[in-house]
């Protein structure tokens, strides 16, 4: 039994990685780092200070957990939740210092807990005799991040540590998955105790995820299924995490149900598929808002059916006879939209099973009235007036890049023009903060997809007013040589405020004009990373072919349309069937 | 009760800080608690509490389901529409004139209430019944003059055979335990230290 050497001073041990066995008597530190080398875990995100700095001492001596040192906790968190993301079912790992490293944290853990992320937070916390007496960087984490996080811990003691190190990463990843902090004061982390792994499976009492849906509603499903005429399914990020796209397209061919989906359902099922929709609701097609009105049957899978699916919420789907809803989260069902049939469990296994109980059929009428829809209401956007769109590059990107690509997105217009304007053919290819719409994730979060899939091309597409929010992480991203392309689509403004503010707020532009943003070619150069700026749409392709041809993070600035707006859209207040649409000059 | 309130009784973990999740879970949904009651219960690993919320059905059936997703609620029940047994205990400081304790005393019998302390100008009563029963012994002891009330709050449970009880589904142990601020406090005094190292 190797036996581990902790003096506390620089001896030649002091960084020599270890083995830690059964009985081991080590500090706290290592058995949290040995947990989680246990846990699987292959990549922290982290910044130290003084309340985590026993863990950064043993840190060196666990070659296999490596750490990326980020510039700031929020892209931390972020990168931890892009890592989580795109290597679905891991959890990603962040680790910040009490106070003001913790108190960073918060908005990252807001975003990945809004969208079903797994993650594990470890916090250092003040010394246990110090917690509660406003202490140097003292905050109350637990209290501050109760009501975003799926769960938290403060380590009382360590026999506990690794229990709750266990049980954190169970917690985080099974179920709807979402955010697990734990809180450990710095005197634990130097505190000696033999080290025990539970090695028998996590189980709770008080937490038990129903995965598997009732056969009964499930067979009732199938049966709803067969006597529709107009069927349309909407598919949302639950699809993605839990894996379910091949059921998903079973069930669709084999019924011939048309599929539309959520923001952070994309990818879910094919775009240009014969049976395949688009994004619905707010921001979403025509077509799809029209199939949702016109439909007889809608079944909503993995999705919360939140305002910016819904808008006005009586004005989604009034007509239809049956709402089937497939969710793990009992408490989404029935939250916004009431369905006639409720079904609670994983989507992969619901959608399996009821695919297997249907009858094959083709619904030609609806299919040709969908069709016609898709004629009517087309995605579209003003080409040829002479200045950059934002959709001319994404569609120059989409056609250069290869199929299967990652594509980051900010919040904004450019988040919407990234969802509509790529041709998505697999999930987990377009990543974004949907639910808590997150201004600065896409270029941290991207740092964090392309450490977990470092053989995939991982683009960042952000405005300027989003990329600033959290830039520094340029430092990570040449440190760590995380080859990401960004693409910056600068139109000098808040562009979906300007929307707006001219649309619904009475015309009146306000605090919007983002002059004296950084020439951001000069600002890469000062990383020492290549950029290239144009505002030409025939200077995009040769651009995109270099930034593709770098072995490394490279940045583009594309000066865009500054008038240039999301379409469709659902004015504020609206309802489902008022999208209004780009109009586009005929013979322009 | 009124017909707007929803009574909730919830089996949880008996840990320190999982009141403050479950009353910030209701808050946070934008739901008002009209009284709240948390006691241990034979099983010292969980508490049970007794919550009164002013919703209507959906908002009610909304919380159970938020609060189920709280990892140390191990178990919930609407008993609204159940036949059950509910009982608040109040105290009530009256105002006792030497004229007016017959009277009194006749409302303290009626009501089978007690009488906890008598001073010479007043005395505290103490009863113990449902909600209505309780507002209602307040009205009447009201004319006297209320010099103070505390209510404890409602605790209530089915009649009949079935209750609120772990099941065999609810193997495995608690959740780790939560913060534990007492006993940070103590060792704190122990070490005879405000700040750590």
């Amino acid at each position: 039994m190797a036996t581990v050497q902790v003096t506390g001073t620089t001896t030649a041990n002091g960084t020599k990685p270890v083995v830690i066995n059964e009985g081991d008597v080590v500090t706290g530190a290592e058995i949290l780092l040995e947990c989680l080398r246990r846990e699987k875990v292959d990549t922290i995100f982290g910044y130290p200070g003084g309340a985590n700095l026993w863990i950064y001492r043993h840190l060196p001596k666990f070659p296999d957990l490596h750490h990326i040192l980020v510039r700031h906790e929020q892209g931390a968190t972020h990168m931890a939740d892009g890592y989580a993301r795109a290597r679905r079912g891991t959890a990603g790992v962040v680790f910040a210092t009490s106070g003001p490293g913790a108190l960073n944290c918060v908005t990252g853990i807001a975003t990945a807990q809004y969208d079903s992320t797994p993650l594990v937070v470890i916090t250092g916390q003040v010394a246990t005799v110090a917690v509660g007496t406003d202490a140097f960087q003292e905050s109350d984490v637990i209290g501050v991040t109760m009501s975003i996080v799926k769960h938290s811990y403060l380590v009382q003691d360590i026999e506990s540590l690794p229990r709750i190190v266990r049980e954190a990463f169970h917690i985080a990843t099974t179920g709807r998955p979402g955010v697990v902090v734990i809180d450990l004061p710095k005197d634990i982390q130097n505190q000696k105790h033999a080290f025990h792994w539970p090695a028998e499976p996590v189980r709770l009492r008080s937490y038990n995820p129903t995965t598997k849906g009732n056969p009964l509603q499930i067979r009732r499903a199938a049966q709803l299924i067969d006597e529709a005429k107009r069927p349309c399914l909407l598919a949302g990020r639950g699809v993605l995490i839990s894996q379910a796209e091949d059921e998903l397209l079973e069930l669709s061919r084999r019924a011939s149900i048309p599929v539309g989906w959520t923001l952070l359902g994309t990818g879910t099922y094919p775009v240009g598929d014969e049976l395949s929709l688009h994004m619905v609701g707010f921001m979403g097609a025509g077509y799809t808002n029209k199939s949702v009105l016109g439909c007889d049957l809608l079944i909503m899978v993995g999705m919360r059916a939140d305002d910016r699916v819904t808008t006005k919420i009586d004005s989604f789907a009034p007509q239809v006879e049956n709402i089937i809803h497939i969710d793990i989260d009992p408490a989404e069902i029935g939250k916004n939209v009431r369905p006639t049939l409720p079904i609670v469990g994983d989507a992969k296994h619901v959608l399996g099973e009821i695919a297997k109980l249907v009858q094959p059929k083709r619904l030609d009428s609806w299919i040709t009235q969908i069709d016609r829809w898709k004629e009517e209401h087309p995605i579209r956007y003003r080409t040829n007036t002479g200045v950059l769109q934002p959709q001319d590059v994404l569609k120059e990107m989409y056609r250069l890049a290869d199929s299967e690509a990652i594509v980051v997105a900010d919040v904004g217009q450019n988040q919407i023009w990234g969802a509509l304007w790529w041709d998505y053919r697999q999930s987990g290819l377009y990543l974004n903060s949907g639910g808590a719409g997150t201004m600065g994730f896409a270029f941290p979060a991207s740092l964090g997809v392309k450490r977990a899939r470092p053989e995939k091309t991982v683009w960042c597409v952000a405005g300027e007013g989003g990329f600033v929010m959290t830039m520094q992480e340029l430092a990570t991203a040449v440190h760590e040589n995380l080859d990401v392309k960004i693409v910056i689509l600068n139109n000098y403004c808040l562009g979906m405020v300007r929307q707006f503010q001219d649309d619904y707020y009475e015309g009146v532009r306000s605090a919007i004009d983002l002059h004296g943003a950084p020439d951001f070619v000069k600002l890469a150069d000062a990383y020492g990373i290549p950029a290239w700026r144009t505002e030409r749409i025939g200077d995009v392709p040769g651009i995109l072919k270099q930034m593709l041809d770098h072995p490394g993070p490279c940045l583009a600035e594309f000066i865009i349309d500054p008038e240039a707006n999301v379409r469709p859209i659902v004015p504020l207040g609206a309802g489902l069937p008022d999208f209004v649409e780009e109009i586009v000059e005929e013979g322009m | 009760m009124s017909t707007r309130h929803r009574l909730l009784s919830l089996l949880v973990e008996n840990h320190p800080g999982v009141l403050n999740k479950v009353s910030s879970m209701i808050r946070r949904r934008g739901m008002n608690i009209t009284s709240l009651t948390v006691g241990e219960t034979d099983d010292d690993s969980v508490s049970r509490m007794t919550i009164a919320i002013d919703v209507g059905r959906a908002q009610a059936d909304q919380a159970v389901k938020q609060l189920y997703k709280l990892i140390e609620v191990v178990k919930i029940s609407d008993i609204t529409e159940d036949p059950i047994v509910d009982r608040e205990l109040v105290l009530v400081k009256v105002a006792a004139s030497r004229g007016d304790r017959s009277e009194l005393l006749q409302i303290v019998e009626i009501f089978k209430a007690k009488i906890a302390d008598v001073g010479t100008e007043s005395m505290v009563l103490e009863m113990s019944g449902s909600e209505d029963q309780v507002e209602t012994f307040l009205e009447l002891v009201r004319p006297f003059g209320i010099r103070e009330v505390a209510r404890s709050g409602t605790v209530a449970m089915a009649r009949g055979r079935d209750g609120l009880r772990l099941s065999s589904k609810h193997q495995g142990r608690g959740a780790a335990a939560q913060p534990d601020l007492e006993a940070a406090d103590q060792k704190r005094r122990a070490a005879g230290v405000l700040v750590g190292d």
